[in-house]
């Protein structure tokens, strides 16, 4: 037995050490459509606060890495059949991905979900509220009672509700809190925060250990000497969770 | 002068929000529907006339073959077909070129649902440039609608050649010309008439359906008018705006119509010269006109 888990052992090992070295290039995948964790700029380029953190966790772990914008809808799919090798797109861990794809521990603590409405009389629980589709948002309104209205896009969500299809949008508090803030009172927060998934974290394809593990330790790494904690202030304000 | 568009206002600002790199993107993204078209449509002829040609041929396989092409690629939902097609021909290109380049390679590629093929298999490498994943992605794109619309085409073709009327082929024939020669010289110049119609419907439709390139992951002019058009909030642009979505999707509908409307135009005038001196009503009514 002990001879079967040692084989075991050694054959992971091997099969890690030929991913590592088939590596000349991370492609990581993010969705480009969810400010402040990613976004395509003015000047076309991805932006936000996992494109800096991304950079220099592929800097801390030696590796040379390249951005991939794709659909949330295939972020999935599209990592497991090989077009990129890491999402990096704001997705929370949760049990139910983590049956198809592996994680890395997480780099934003568990997140705050919250409602935006028109108005403050919007009916949570009874009415139509708008998330992004396979999100823990949206899974967590198909459970709530409430009817769920599922958008491809973040920004669709928001137009639900500016146009009153929805009654309110659910999403992270991080993504809606610039937009109510420009709105100018138009829209505003309703309801409870709802704190869902287990923070957000690499998903890698789950053969690609070697990887997941070099990008484990640069997250380490920062968490020890402060400069996530820095990033998570420079993005999301000084009241953000921290580590 | 576009270094600070706060201070802008009106056309300065519009101008200057026009020309931001993204919007480049878009306007880069309707050259690749352009360069889509001018690939696909002749690809399609191809296709098409190989196809009509296989299924009306006399032996009997081929015949299959040509029929079920047809049959196959009309009666399946086009986008039900691209979803399909396009992962598939993805990961069937790379399993060839694993089965060659990798032939000692012992783990299986399918390991739950990860597909993992050896690296220097994969198509295109890892390690290539982000844009030759996108001109990958393009022409794998421009193959699938090329293979969709042949099977449309050689339908066309098909009809088209049992369209020419008999009496010219037995006249071919009665000259002392092959059955080869017939199709060349007889057959094939007659038959264009006749599918002109069809095809230009097809062209038509062609055009339309370029926007699913966007399901395809190709970033074409939709999925750049999803993403221009979108609410920007004034943290993350210099050009923040409400719901714009509409305008894009506005544009988009004008650049459509203009573009199938100069595709008629143009029809038209193929139409005229391919019906000079042929034995159709309309080639009689030109003969007249002249006369």
């Amino acid at each position: 037995m002990k001879n079967l888990i040692l084989t075991t052992a050694a054959l992971a090992m091997s099969a890690g050490m030929a991913m590592a070295e088939s590596h000349g290039v991370v492609r990581l995948g993010t969705e480009g459509a969810y400010p402040p964790y990613n976004f395509i700029n003015d000047a076309g380029e991805i932006d936000g606060f996992e494109r800096v953190l991304g950079d220099e966790l592929c800097a801390r772990a030696g590796l040379t890495c390249e951005w991939v914008t794709n659909d949330w809808d295939s972020i999935i799919p599209n990592l497991t059949s090989g077009n990129y090798d890491v999402i990096i797109a704001g997705m929370s861990i949760t049990d139910e991905r983590d049956e198809i794809i592996d994680f890395t521990q997480d780099y934003y603590p568990p997140t705050a979900s919250a409602y935006v409405a028109a108005s403050d009389a919007a009916d949570l629980m009874g009415g139509t509220i708008s998330a992004q589709t396979a999100t823990i948002q949206a899974a967590y309104i198909a459970e709530s009672g409430a009817s769920l209205m599922e958008f491809a896009t973040p920004d669709e969500t928001i137009a639900a509700v500016r146009n009153g299809e929805a009654d309110a949008v659910f999403a992270d508090y991080d993504y809606l809190a610039p937009i109510v803030d420009a709105s100018g009172g138009e829209l505003m927060f309703v309801g409870e925060r709802v704190s869902l998934g287990g923070g957000v974290g690499k998903g890698l394809r789950e053969s690609d250990t070697e990887l997941r593990d070099k990008f484990d330790a640069a997250i380490t790494s920062m968490k020890e000497d402060g400069s996530l904690n820095a990033l998570l202030i420079e993005y999301f304000g000084a009241e953000s969770p921290q580590y | 002068m576009c270094s600070d568009p706060d201070t802008l206002s009106g056309l300065s600002w519009l101008l200057c929000y026009l020309t931001t790199v993204k919007h480049l993107s878009l306007y880069w993204a309707l050259g690749t529907v352009l360069l889509l078209l001018a690939v696909t449509a002749p690809a399609a002829l191809l296709f098409g006339f190989f196809g009509a040609v296989a299924a009306r041929s006399h032996f009997p396989p081929l015949s299959w073959i040509g029929r079920g092409y047809i049959a196959i690629v009309r009666g399946v939902p086009d986008i039900a077909f691209f979803m399909f097609f396009v992962i598939a021909l993805d990961q069937g290109i790379e399993w060839v070129r694993h089965q060659i380049k990798c032939p000692d390679w012992d783990l299986p590629i399918r390991q739950g649902s990860d597909f993992l093929v050896c690296p220097q298999a994969k198509m295109p490498l890892s390690t290539s440039p982000q844009w030759v994943h996108e001109v990958y992605g393009f022409w794998i794109a421009a193959f699938t609608f090329a293979i969709v619309f042949g099977a449309f085409a050689a339908n066309v073709l098909y009809g088209a050649m049992r369209a020419v009327p008999h009496s010219q082929i037995e006249t071919a024939e009665a000259y002392g010309m092959s059955r080869r020669q017939t199709f060349w010289r007889v057959l094939v110049p007659q038959m264009w008439v006749f599918a002109l119609p069809g095809l230009s419907n097809l062209w038509m439709v062609l055009i339309k359906a370029t926007p699913l390139l966007f399901l395809l992951g190709v970033k074409d002019i939709v999925y750049w008018a999803r993403e221009l058009g979108g609410t920007k909030t004034p943290q993350f642009t210099d050009y923040p705006h409400g719901d714009w979505r509409m305008w894009y999707f506005f544009g988009l509908l004008v650049f459509y119509l203009l573009f199938t409307r100069v595709s008629e135009l143009a029809l038209d005038r193929i139409m005229a010269r391919l019906t000079r001196g042929q034995a159709t009503m309309g080639g009689e009514r030109q003969r007249k006109a002249a006369a």
